[in-house]
Formats: structure tokens, sequence, C-alpha cells
């Protein structure tokens, strides 16, 4: 048993090394969990808050982020997420962090935004696992530094420890497969275009315990993922192990003269999974 | 043996179609099992999900005798179900249970292997079931601790395969010899089936739903295909994992069939229009509403299921 706890505290170490020092103090609150769901009730965001955002406090503001989440997820390791940051706010947002307060490793995933990321109503979406009943978070950073939220309350369970893959050989076969594509323009905003990035990736939690050895599938999964249109960046993310198996994002992105969208991925083993695509020639 | 014919009894008025159906003495096994074919014994579960009430009695457990020896083909979902067939497996003979068979991975059709265990069975899955259940095995008792209650869920334990299959294997119980072929990624990636030489019943495990909406926790595509393929040569008479004890393979694969195509169909338009995961859980298969029961619990996890492998297409 002692030997199991080490280990788990192993992978929360993993993970925590993704996001830098952001998730460090959160290993004592993970351990804690496992230990005696001492956590679990209370209201973890004020201390969440402190070990993300240092002093800066994030005010709820619809007027700068918005949040769909189902009430109810139908699969916890499969639960969509939609982030939108509206016209009269898009131009002033540096960075988004996606948090799910009661998650062994809480931070989703930061992305940081770039030029080519376009002006009019930012979207993204991807899917991530949530392990318990949570508070879900979009916390959006204006260049002034102000913190913005908007929070969401999600009914799902398992979703971490859950052994995601339904058909283990297949997925560890297509690790690293990439689909990027355009999925063409926005109504009303001609000036943007959506696209669309899919990455095979069995995203290993570090939670899954093998009983035969007694050990824990070491976490893996993909910690970083650059988004360009030609030399510009849309994005960059610094992801963990909360980001769904096979992660995928659909995103917002400015119209040019090329369209054509180059991703770089890198997982913690730094294995480095390349990807391109554009608008289809038909 | 002592099994004396009777007319069907109560609970058994579906299956009174059926030929060569017996319910055995209500004082033999308590009418836990029927006698479905020669041999060949089922029990069926209620449709529920677990609960305390149901004590994890939610699936299909059988068994099937030979001159020599026993052979029981999944154990229902608790320790307790376990005991109830292995009493019924007595009641009816004296032979040894050589074997204990799961058909996959899933804590309904495996948690009373537990009720077998001081008999020196030896326990038979497909090659992935070990893997499956190790990979999944803590998950399954926490959650399964707090759904069946502790009274319920008492002594459950994981017992993985010793003997495993992998392409297709014979087990020899006398005078009778049931072929167990290791299954494609279809209902789960541990798919075993096994038929009975002798009377041509197929236990099919959950490769085939009744009534019961059915569960995508492999492949919606390879499942689609397994099932065409096994409809070009059907078994005479199948098992399925839910529903009634035993049936023709059209009246149990055919609604099936149609609700995996309708999802499958549905679910690629939407991939098609680009529209999004949540968008997909909403509307596609919803046509299959009123053909199933517990469709509220799982279809919008089986659609989810279903567009994370067919946006890859």
């Amino acid at each position: 048993m002692q030997a199991k706890l080490t280990t788990l505290k192993g992978a929360f170490a993993v993970a925590a090394l993704a996001i830098g020092a952001v998730t460090v103090g959160l290993q004592a609150q993970a351990a804690d969990a496992v230990n005696g769901n001492a956590l679990l009730e209370a209201d973890v965001w004020p201390a969440l808050q402190k070990d993300v955002f240092g002093t800066k406090v994030a005010q709820e503001n619809a007027s700068v982020v918005t949040l769909e989440a189902p009430v109810r997820a139908d699969d916890a390791a499969l639960v969509p997420l939609t982030v939108r940051i509206p016209a009269s706010a898009s131009g002033r947002v540096k960075k988004l962090t996606l948090i799910v307060d009661k998650n062994p490793a809480p931070v989703v995933a930061e992305f940081e935004y770039g030029p080519a990321a376009g002006d009019g109503e930012r979207v993204l979406s991807t899917r991530v696992r949530v392990d318990m009943y949570s508070n879900i978070r979009a916390v959006v950073e204006t260049d002034d530094g102000a913190l913005h939220m908007a929070t969401k309350f999600v009914k799902a369970a398992g979703g971490c420890s859950a052994p995601a893959l339904k058909d283990t050989d297949a997925a560890l076969a297509d690790a690293g497969r990439m689909i990027v594509r355009t999925l063409g323009s926005i109504e009303g905003a001609p000036q943007l275009r959506q696209g669309q990035l899919m990455i095979k990736h069995p995203q290993y939690s570090g939670l899954q315990l093998n009983q035969a050895t007694g050990f824990y599938i070491p976490a893996r999964f993909v910690r970083e993922i650059e988004v360009k249109r030609g030399a510009d960046v849309v994005f960059k993310m610094t992801g963990g192990i909360s980001i769904s198996e096979d992660p995928n994002f659909r995103f917002t992105y400015a119209a040019g003269s090329d369209e054509t969208l180059e991703v770089t991925a890198t997982d913690t083993e730094g294995k480095v999974f390349t990807g391109r695509g554009g608008p289809k020639a038909s | 043996m002592t099994i004396n014919r009777r007319m069907c009894l109560a609970g058994g008025l579906a299956a009174c179609a059926l030929p060569v159906l017996r319910v055995l003495p209500v004082g033999a096994t308590g009418g836990f099992v029927i006698e479905v074919a020669p041999g060949v014994f089922v029990h069926r579960g209620q449709h529920a999900v677990f609960n305390p009430q149901n004590k994890g009695d939610i699936s299909n457990p059988g068994f099937v005798v030979g001159e020599e020896a026993v052979a029981v083909i999944d154990t229902g979902g608790s320790p307790q179900v376990g005991r109830e067939l292995r009493a019924a497996v007595t009641s009816i003979t004296d032979k040894p249970i050589r074997y204990v068979i799961n058909t996959h991975m899933h804590p309904d059709h495996v948690f009373g292997n537990v009720a077998f265990e001081a008999d020196g069975t030896v326990f038979v899955g497909h090659h992935k079931l070990a893997r499956g259940l190790t990979e999944r095995s803590e998950r399954y008792l926490a959650i399964n601790k707090d759904l069946l209650g502790p009274e319920a869920f008492e002594g459950t334990k994981i017992i993985p395969p010793t003997l495993t299959v992998e392409g297709t294997r014979t087990l020899d119980l006398g005078g009778r010899t049931l072929e167990l072929s290791a299954q494609p990624t279809a209902h789960t990636d541990n798919d075993l089936t096994v038929a009975d030489s002798k009377t041509g019943t197929v236990f099919m495990g959950d490769l085939l739903f009744v009534e019961h909406i059915p569960t995508i926790d492999g492949s919606i595509k390879g499942w689609m295909a397994l099932l065409d393929r096994i409809g070009q040569a059907p078994p005479v008479r199948v098992v399925p994992g839910h529903g009634p004890h035993a049936l023709a393979w059209a009246d149990a694969a055919t609604p099936l069939q149609r609700y995996l195509r309708t999802v499958a169909t549905d679910v690629r338009a939407m991939i098609a229009q680009g529209k999004t995961l949540a968008e997909a859980t909403e509307s596609a298969g919803s046509s299959e509403k009123g053909a199933w029961l517990l469709f509220e619990e799982y279809h919008k996890r089986n659609v989810s299921a279903a567009f994370a492998e067919l946006e890859w297409e």
C-alpha cells in the first residue's frame, strides 16, 4: 500500500512539472484527498486560486468570458467544454486557464494567445476529465493583468482514474496521429476561421492502477502544443492529465492569405508530433 | 439429473415461445435458472443498474453440464448472485465445476466469480480480459461498492482468468465441448463467445443486448462488423448478456444492429456538418428512444463514445 501511494505521489509530481510551478502546492492537497477525503467537501478555490495565480483574485465577469459545460457529464472521461470570449474583450486577452477544482491536477491547461488568434468572438472547445463533482473554471487574463472568470458546476465522477482507453492496443498503436483542419468561415465574422486539432494520445493520468504489478501506470500526456497560422502563433498550450484521451480542440483564428495551420505537440516523454492542415481544396 | 418438465412459470413467459425450454422445479433451484436446451441453463437478470435491492442481479449468467464436468459462463454482479448460481449448479448435478468462463470484463458479469474460487475452478477469458480488469479494478470496486451497498458488495474481489483464449480454444466437458472464440474489439476489447457443440447454443455475452439498451465500451464499428459477420452463419440459439434467457439470432441481433447503425449514421452526419460532441449527444440516435429500456442511463454516453471513435474516420 505504501509503495502504491508513493508511486501515486510521483505521478502527481510529474503532472505538476508540466504546468511549471503552478501545481506544486497542490501535491499536498492531492495526497490529502487520497488519504482521507479531508478536503473533498471544503471549498478548495481560495487556496487553489492562490497556488495558481498568486495574490491576484479572479472576478466573475460574463462580459469577458463565458463557459459552456454539461450539468451532468455523460462520460466523466470526456466532458465537453466551450469557452467564449466576446468580441468586445478578445483583443485584450492574453491568456486563458482552464481549471477543474477537485481534480488531482486541477489546472487542465493554459492557453497563451498569439497574433493570429484573431479579432471578434474568440471560441475554444475541448474535452476534459472530471474526477468528482466539481466547479470548472475558465479564467482569462487581460492585458491590464486583471483576471476574469466564468464558473460552472459539473456532476461527473471518475474521469481521471478511468482507463479512458476503450481499445488499449489501438490507442497505443495510433499514438501521435494528428488531424488538423479548417472547418471553414464563421457566419457574421469574415475575419475569422474555425480550426480543429485532434491528436491520438492515451493521456495516461498516472492514476490508473496496474493490479498485476501493484504499481500505477506512469503518467504520460501531451504537455505542450503550439498552433501557428503560417509564421504567426494562434495559441500555445501547456496542459496536464485532465485533458481527455485523444486531445481535441476547436478554436477560432484569424483569416489570412495563407490559412494553413501548423501544429507541434510534445508529450512528457519528449515525443514530438507535428501536423498541418487547412481549408479543403474542393 | 432430476429435471421435471413443467409449464413455464412466472417470469418465464417470454421464453415460452422457444422450443426445448424447461423450467426447473422450484424446489430444485428456486427457479433461479431455466434449461434453454438440453444441459444448458440460464439465469435471467433484471433490466436495471446496480442497486442494493437487485444486489447486482442484472445480467444473464448460465452454465453447461457435460458428462464429466460443468462450465459456468459469467457469474452475475455480486458474490451473492454467484452463490445463487453455484447453488443452482449443485442442485442439478454433482459433476465438478471445472471452468468459470467470463464473456468480458464488466462487473455485472464477473463480480460473482469469487463464489467459485474455493472449488479449484479454472477461470477462463479473452487474452485481453486480465488487462482490462486490472486497469479498471480499483475503479470498478470503488464505484460498485457505492452502487451495490455494503451488504451485496461484501466479499467482492476481482479474479482475472488463468486460462486465456487468443483465437479459439476448445474445452471438453465430456460428451460435449465448448468452443470459445476471442472476438475483435466490439462491445469491449475482451469479448469472448462460448458455443456448445451439443445443442448449438451460443453464449454471446454483451455482444447481444435485448430490450436493455446496448452500451458501447469498445468500438461501434467493430461491433457492427462482428454482428454482420456472425449473422452470415447465425447460431441456432443465442443467450444474450441482457434480455430473455435464449432466443433466435435474428430476434436478438436485428434491433441491436438497427440501434448501432442509427447511432453511427446520425453521428457521422453530424461530424460531416461540423457539429460538436456536445451537439451530437443532444440529438443523435434519438429515434431509438422508445425502443429500449434504460435509454436515459446509457444513450448519450454511447453517442459520446461513437463520436470520439468516428471523428477519426
